[in-house]
């Protein structure tokens, strides 16, 4: 690529996301990188994205672009593209870094590569290669005009290299519309609890249906229906699979099975209808592996199942398998990581 | 209200997806509703429900599409339309999305412009956007909840599903939403829906009708690829009591350095 590679810098509330990093040392493998940094006194991030192998940045210091929203982004980063006439634009592959690509490629009258796993510069076009049907097949993709406008595909390019030494220019932007022009409000965040962030876990552990297979465990009195004590004992499963992940620092995660059956939250699913995730280990405890949650966990390291069934498809997935019961597993191995792991 | 949902008609989510030839292929696996859009025309039925109103569901592709909007008109909504054109062939994200936007354009005077999350097809994501974009409106994606809706101080409060949990956010009206599965479960077709779907005339809107021409596709796919396979040799872990097993695998994945 001969000019310049532009990353915007994802960040929630100031604190930016390591995929944004990730972004950054991939821009630099195609060129000099200019990072973005948009919000309140953002120029700490620029100076961060700098440190991670960015050349200059613009920042912004704007109340009005304090939290992220579509229509003040897109236009700013739109102008300033129109300006400097970049060759791409690579956002990491989060929910805001999707949006803000897909509302620019429109102002910019170009195109989006989405959720991107391999860069090919092809000198004069950019061109990736992403996975489709959830994985289940993978597509070469060219973008026709420029700037190309890329999302990356969370944990898949690699861990970024962090030099504090490194210096550069930021350079301050303003706002290019006024509050009174924007449709939007954010009025509150509400926090959710037990929070799960599948798509950057380094290490996952989902649960099924196997959840709720435990006779030994008895529902208390006042839940007389049958469907609510499947749903209780599930629970407990989860409780038992959350302890796990405590240890292992790990996200939760879940079958669309035991989703649909009501054991645990929709964020936790992992599959095509779900969150699709690579991971560093994934152990799945109790899931007999669809092909849907298959093709959403096939890309993980290293997998780990754990099922009653010895035929479970998950096992042919699987760099190692345990055939047995996830009740009488899962505390053993907590306990067994407590110890290694000196936690 | 007015409201306009769109859908798309894809491979069932348990079909194997192959490359033959350069061309997909899902053996016989039928095709459905993309999954995500049934959240679309839930809500956007249950929105017209409580506001009063009318929902018009609009699909993209060929004659087979006309099956996904039965299966919306089954559900309840009122009318539907499939554009369809050959010059669409090789349409992109942004391209659908400026065809969507001028479908919302002709319909006239909608409140909202309702998709899926994603199809899971082309995993793209991006078309919600995009069309607010075209259109000038504001983009609500991922959206949980919507928490009021004023039709007539034409405004909205939505709670979206993002990374760092609920986003509670005001917007004008219009909009363009797309809906998660927090929403709610979709509603089964009834008999009665069904019997209606079956006798319905599905209208079919060209570019022509649609006054555009047909957009520069932006994006292409020179080339599917079968994704690498997944190279294991499975080693099932025994022993002599729990403890023993989760010891063993313990190590064993502690030497694999992936903690």
């Amino acid at each position: 690529m001969a000019g310049k590679i532009w990353v915007y810098i994802d960040h929630f509330k100031g604190k930016p996301l390591p995929a944004s990093w990730e972004a950054v040392s991939a821009g630099a493998k195609l060129g000099e990188v200019t990072a973005l940094a948009f919000g309140q006194d953002a120029e700490a991030l620029a100076k961060q994205a700098i440190h991670y192998g960015a050349s200059d940045a613009f920042f912004a210091d704007d109340a009005g672009l304090a939290d992220f929203r579509g229509e003040p982004y897109a236009s700013l980063i739109s102008k300033l593209a129109k300006e400097h006439q970049p060759e791409a634009i690579l956002f990491p592959g989060s929910t805001r870094g999707r949006e803000l690509a897909a509302m620019a490629a429109i102002d910019l009258d170009s195109g989006v590569l989405p959720d991107v796993i391999e860069i090919k510069d092809e000198g004069e076009k950019l061109a990736a290669v992403r996975p489709i049907y959830a994985g289940k097949l993978f597509s070469k993709v060219v973008c026709n005009s420029k700037p190309a406008l890329l999302t990356l595909r969370v944990r898949a390019f690699g861990k970024p290299v962090v030099d504090t030494g490194r210096s550069g220019t930021t350079t301050k932007v303003e706002a290019a519309i006024a509050e009174k022009d924007i449709a939007t409000k954010i009025a509150e965040y509400k926090t959710v609890e037990g929070r799960v962030s599948l798509g950057d876990a380094a290490v996952i552990v989902s649960g099924g249906r196997g959840t709720s297979n435990n006779p030994n465990l008895t529902p208390p009195a006042e839940i007389t229906d049958e469907k609510q004590k499947e749903i209780w004992r599930a629970q407990q499963g989860f409780k038992m699979i959350g302890e796990l992940a405590g240890v292992l620092s790990a996200a939760v995660g879940a079958s669309r099975a035991a989703v649909d059956a009501g054991y645990v939250p929709y964020r936790h699913q992992v599959g095509q209808t779900g969150k699709v995730v690579s991971p560093d280990l994934y152990i799945a405890l109790g899931i007999s592996g669809a092909i849907q949650h298959l093709a959403g966990m096939r890309t993980s390291k290293v997998i780990v199942a754990v099922n009653k069934d010895p035929d479970a498809p998950i096992f042919k997935m699987s760099r190692f398998g345990v055939v047995g019961d996830l009740y009488e597993i899962v505390p053993a191995l907590t306990k067994a990581f407590k110890e290694r792991l000196h936690k | 209200m007015k409201i306009a949902v769109f859908i798309k008609q894809v491979p069932d989510s348990a079909a194997k997806i192959a490359v033959e030839n350069g061309v997909v292929k899902w053996g016989d696996a039928p095709l459905v509703i993309n999954p995500w859009d049934e959240y679309a025309v839930e809500a956007a039925l249950q929105l017209a429900e409580k506001h009063g109103g009318e929902v018009t569901a609009f699909s993209m592709g060929g004659d087979s599409s006309k099956e996904a909007l039965k299966h919306a008109l089954a559900m309840g909504c009122g009318n539907a339309v499939l554009i369809n054109d050959a010059a669409l062939a090789a349409v992109d994200a942004a391209g659908s999305a400026r065809v969507f936007a001028a479908a919302v354009k002709k319909l006239g005077d909608a409140d909202l412009a309702v998709f899926g999350k994603q199809a899971i097809d082309s995993d793209t994501g991006l078309v919600t956007a995009m069309t607010a974009r075209v259109l000038g409106w504001p983009a609500l994606t991922l959206v949980a909840l919507v928490a009021e809706l004023d039709a007539s101080a034409k405004t909205i409060r939505v709670e979206r599903g993002v990374e760092e949990g609920r986003q509670v956010v005001d917007s004008k009206l219009p909009a363009v939403l797309s809906i998660i599965k927090d929403f709610g479960e979709p509603r089964y077709p009834s008999f009665m829906g069904i019997r209606k779907a079956s006798k319905a005339e599905i209208g079919t809107w060209t570019l022509d009708d649609l006054g555009i021409s047909a957009p520069d596709a932006k994006v292409s796919w020179p080339e599917l690829i079968s994704p690498p396979k997944r190279d294991v040799t499975t080693e099932m872990i025994t022993g002599s009591s729990p403890e023993e097993i989760a010891n063993t695998l313990a190590d064993k994945i502690i030497t694999e350095g992936v903690l």
